[in-house]
């Protein structure tokens, strides 16, 4: 559309060291993101982690302590400036729709282009009511549709003013389980066909990493990682990424002479860790650890969960430790059955030093001593 | 993480750069505090002045007997409002027996008779010339003793009689369903009913209770005719009679102090007795209270209490004004209807009128200013702006006479001749000011509710889409508010219409209201006369019992009904 030319220059969204406290808490510790025009971004994380105050701060809800934000090249929050949230063309969607119970569609949709010329204005309204496909129920009342179609008007009416960055505040958890995937795939075609910049904030890890083209992690008022989903799963920078984007158990390991091995044996070979010897902690995801019977091993099955398409192992290590393991769903092990565990080949599987991903040997490599390794390379977060 | 909407819940910001303003708008803020200061101006006028008077030692001679009628008399109506309205309720609750229905709802109809209607009517019938002494005499001779009907103890049943629907009303709410669910669950935890009545139910409805009998209370702190009717000189009544009647405007306003420090014990005692539960208004889906079925005589001596108190409270004194005003009207000697009537009634209702339009608006204003995001001062403020409700009218009226004077003193000093002039004394901008400070709280409590139920979403949607705050007011706070708006503007209107003290202290030479016309006629013994005005008040009181009565029809599908 042409309302939505994509600048590539300049980023849709900045927040540059944005901090806010309520009372004791800090609810967004130097906040720094930068999301590029088009880009559709997932922001996920526990209760309170402050996912929320981010999306108030950017609609000029709230105001930062500190740091800056910018809207489109234009700053809208800092040290003196602030910027109401009626002029920031920031479009919000929310989880209750939020629509005008006392307006029509077509009204609601209306409600943010009045200061258009008339004929322009019903030829907006018609326009972003195509694009959710809902033009024949433009005279209808929000309590005449289902939870999906108010989902939809919701969008086309943040839509209608062409703002430059659409907020969304887990626009599907109130939707039943049944609506909820299809409308989640027509609202992300919507914006991606119209190149509109969001942010989507989820508590649903796998459509944080299904529809986002980027995932940011928060915890605690801290962006623990801003990446694509598949280095978010694959490489989380942080213990609490691991376990949080997914299941992980974690096992101390070592890496000696790029050699990595833990409990279960020699994991894999760590290229560039040549001369080294390093205490770490290896990430292992259920789809990573293999399982074979072996009435002479020293781990055995727990308990077992059926999940359709798949068993989930439960396994305890001759430590007291234990691992989860995915297996087919014909292949299930009785608990107490004895098996031996491994790494499934090919994996390389993340390392920690100190609850944080190293790719490299610290640099006091030689000693047991560690120092806290520089955080992974994450490009936007820091 | 299940958190619902994360957008909406963020919590109120503690920054001393926030404190007053803050996430919202200066001006609309501002506006905010600027209502709380003209609410607090009369109390706040009548403190400085009593305390700078405070040893001048010109407290009225009676003040001793005048505290303690004032203690018996609220301990008097508190014990019979809750004896009779709790007893009410938990028979229409727990008992199925004849006319059930029909009472459960007919017995708030008390409210809307003005204990100082029900009071002369009362008088009329008990007191020494009336039917029922006279008839007595001629049994028992004409030397019999009878009892003194203008009593403490006759302002405490009167009183008792209008004001026991607030605590009837909060308690069959708490009865059905604060503890549907709870209830349930001490049954099948093997308790029997009246344990549970004494051990689960009861201790619930604590809460409601008490704020029930705060409202009672407050409501018999103000009272400024019926306890003049049975002689009984409560504090709030010298405070007027001191003014007015012997121009001692130190000891009056030492006695309103005095009122004002009443009116705080009796915040305080709510607190107190509600402890640290606060109203669950649980939408719980249990069976609840089951009513038992009364049969025979038991099920019609049920039916009976139930008419009686109906009967006595508001049936049979309509029953006589109606009476009395047909006899007027038939055998009268003057014309069919008092010219003055119209011009009183007209009087009423324009004052009254404006002092609702006036509340709701600033109502509507405190709460779209709340919603813009207040921050703590702006919402302590909001809370001020209700505080003018538990204050008695002859005080506010007395605070605004001082606040004025004061203010022309002022305006003298600084070189405007007369000040304020006869703004106060010659029109009934007083009247109208005090109405503003009296009647805030319950036009804001209805807004107030309205609002609440607007999600905040909606409104952070509106601004989002581009819409300045007026027109976030006059597009989406307005029409989603404007249920909240009407019944504020009723509410208003009918304590307006109903309120003595206030009109007495602050009318200009020369203006009665219908409600001071009821009083002086029924003070005087003319009660046929006073039976049409009467009859007319009772009328417009009736509008809110009926909001009342809507809201709790749905009692049983868990809305919830609380005094006006």
């Amino acid at each position: 559309m042409a309302s939505n030319l994509i600048d590539v220059t300049t980023p849709a969204l900045m927040l540059e060291g944005i901090s806010r406290r309520y009372g004791g808490v800090s609810a967004a510790k130097a906040l720094d993101l930068t999301v590029a025009a088009g880009e559709l971004v997932t922001v996920i994380g526990p209760s309170g982690c402050g996912k929320s105050t981010m999306l108030r701060l950017i609609a000029g809800l709230e105001r930062p302590d500190s740091g800056s934000i910018s809207i489109a090249g234009e700053v809208v929050a800092d040290r003196r400036r602030f910027q109401e949230p009626e002029r920031r063309r920031v479009g919000l969607v929310f989880q209750d729709h939020a629509l005008f119970p006392n307006l029509t569609v077509a009204r609601n949709v209306a409600f943010g282009v009045n200061r258009l010329p008339a004929r322009e204005r019903e030829q907006r309204v018609a326009e972003v009511l195509e694009l959710v496909r809902l033009n024949h129920l433009a005279a209808r009342y929000p309590h005449e549709l289902s939870g999906g179609e108010q989902q939809r008007v919701a969008l086309a009416r943040a839509l209608a003013p062409r703002p430059a960055v659409v907020l969304l505040d887990e626009p599907f958890s109130s939707l039943d389980e049944t609506l909820r995937g299809r409308v989640r795939s027509d609202i992300v075609a919507v914006l991606q066909e119209t190149g509109t910049t969001s942010l989507l904030v989820t508590h649903d890890q796998t459509e944080a990493l299904s529809v986002g083209d980027r995932v940011v992690v928060m915890r605690d008022g801290v962006i623990e990682q801003a990446d694509t989903p598949e280095r978010v799963f694959e490489q989380p920078s942080t213990r609490f990424v691991a376990s949080f984007m997914g299941d992980a158990d974690f096992l101390p390991a070592n890496v000696h002479n790029a050699l990595l091995t833990c409990e279960i044996g020699v994991v894999s070979t760590v290229p560039g860790w040549a001369n080294c010897d390093v205490d770490v902690d290896v990430v292992l995801r259920p789809h990573e650890v293999a399982l074979a019977l072996d009435p002479s091993a020293s781990a055995q099955v727990v308990s077992q969960e059926y999940r359709g398409a798949f068993v989930l192992h439960h396994v305890r290590l001759a430590s007291g430790r234990t691992l989860r393991s995915w297996q087919p769903h014909h292949v299930r092990y009785a608990p107490g059955t004895r098996v031996s565990v491994t790494v499934a080949p090919g994996t390389s599987p993340t390392l920690l030093v100190n609850d944080r991903a190293v790719t490299e040997p610290p640099i006091a490599a030689a000693g047991r001593a560690l120092q806290l390794p520089e955080p992974s390379p994450v490009p936007t977060s820091r | 993480m299940s958190d619902p909407a994360v957008l909406v819940d963020a919590a109120v910001s503690g920054r001393r750069r926030r404190l007053l303003t803050g996430n919202g708008r200066p001006l609309w803020s501002a506006a905010v505090l600027l209502a709380a200061l003209l609410v607090a101006t009369p109390v706040v006028a009548v403190v400085i002045d009593g305390l700078g008077s405070l040893n001048s030692g010109s407290l009225p001679q009676d003040i001793g007997p005048m505290i303690l009628t004032t203690v018996l008399l609220m301990a008097g109506v508190g014990t019979g409002t809750l004896l009779i309205g709790g007893g009410l309720a938990w028979l229409v609750t727990a008992y199925d027996f004849p006319l059930r229905n029909l009472l459960s709802w007919a017995l708030v109809l008390p409210l809307a008779m003005p204990a100082y209607i029900l009071g002369f009517v009362f008088l009329s019938t008990f007191d020494v010339g009336g039917p029922v002494q006279s008839f007595l005499r001629t049994v028992l001779g004409p030397g019999a003793w009878l009892p003194e009907v203008r009593t403490l103890l006759g302002a405490v049943v009167v009183m008792s009689l209008t004001l026991y629907p607030y605590v009837y009303l909060l308690a069959r709410s708490a009865l059905v369903e604060q503890s549907a669910t709870t209830y349930d669950a001490a049954r099948t935890l093997g308790a029997s009913r009246s344990r549970t009545l004494w051990r689960v139910v009861v201790p619930m409805a604590r809460p409601s209770l008490a704020a029930a009998l705060a409202l009672v209370m407050m409501e018999t702190l103000t009272d400024f005719a019926t306890v003049q009717y049975f002689n009984v000189q409560t504090v709030a009544v010298g405070v007027y009679l001191v003014w007015k009647g012997s121009f001692e405007f130190q000891a009056a306003t030492q006695l309103s102090m005095l009122v004002l420090l009443f009116a705080v014990a009796v915040l305080a005692g709510e607190r107190l007795l509600r402890g640290r539960s606060r109203f669950h208004q649980k939408h719980g889906r249990g069976e609840g209270l089951r009513a038992r079925r009364l049969t025979g005589w038991t099920g019609w001596a049920a039916a009976f209490v139930g008419l009686a108190v109906l009967g006595a409270g508001f049936a049979l004194p309509v029953a006589q004004l109606v009476g009395w005003a047909i006899g007027e009207a038939v055998g009268g000697s003057e014309p069919l209807l008092d010219p003055r009537f119209a011009e009183y009634l007209v009087n009423s209702i324009a004052v009254a009128s404006i002092a609702a339009l006036l509340c709701a608006a600033l109502a509507l204003m405190i709460g779209h200013a709340q919603r813009l995001g207040g921050g703590p001062v702006v919402a302590a403020a909001a809370q001020l702006t209700t505080f003018g409700y538990a204050v008695p009218g002859a005080v506010i009226g007395i605070g605004v006479l001082i606040a004025f004077a004061r203010l022309d003193e002022w305006l003298e000093v600084a070189g405007v001749p007369g000040g304020t002039g006869l703004l106060v004394t010659g029109s009934v901008a007083g009247i109208l000011f005090a109405y503003l400070v009296r009647f805030l709280a319950p036009a804001y409590q209805a807004v107030d509710a309205s609002f609440a139920k607007i999600s905040p979403a909606l409104t952070f949607s509106a601004l989002s889409l581009g819409s300045t705050p007026r027109r976030l007011l006059t597009r989406v706070h307005l029409p989603l508010a404007r249920r909240g708006a009407a019944v504020a503007l009723v509410l208003v209107a009918i304590d307006a219409v109903k309120e003595l003290p206030i009109v007495l202290l602050l009318r200009p030479f020369g203006f009665t209201t219908i409600s001071v016309w009821v009083y002086e006629l029924a003070r005087e013994n003319f009660w046929e006369k006073a039976a049409l005005p009467a009859l007319g008040i009772v009328v417009v009181a009736v509008i809110p019992v009926y909001f009342l009565f809507r809201r709790t029809a749905g009692l049983k599908n868990g809305a919830v009904a609380h005094g006006q």
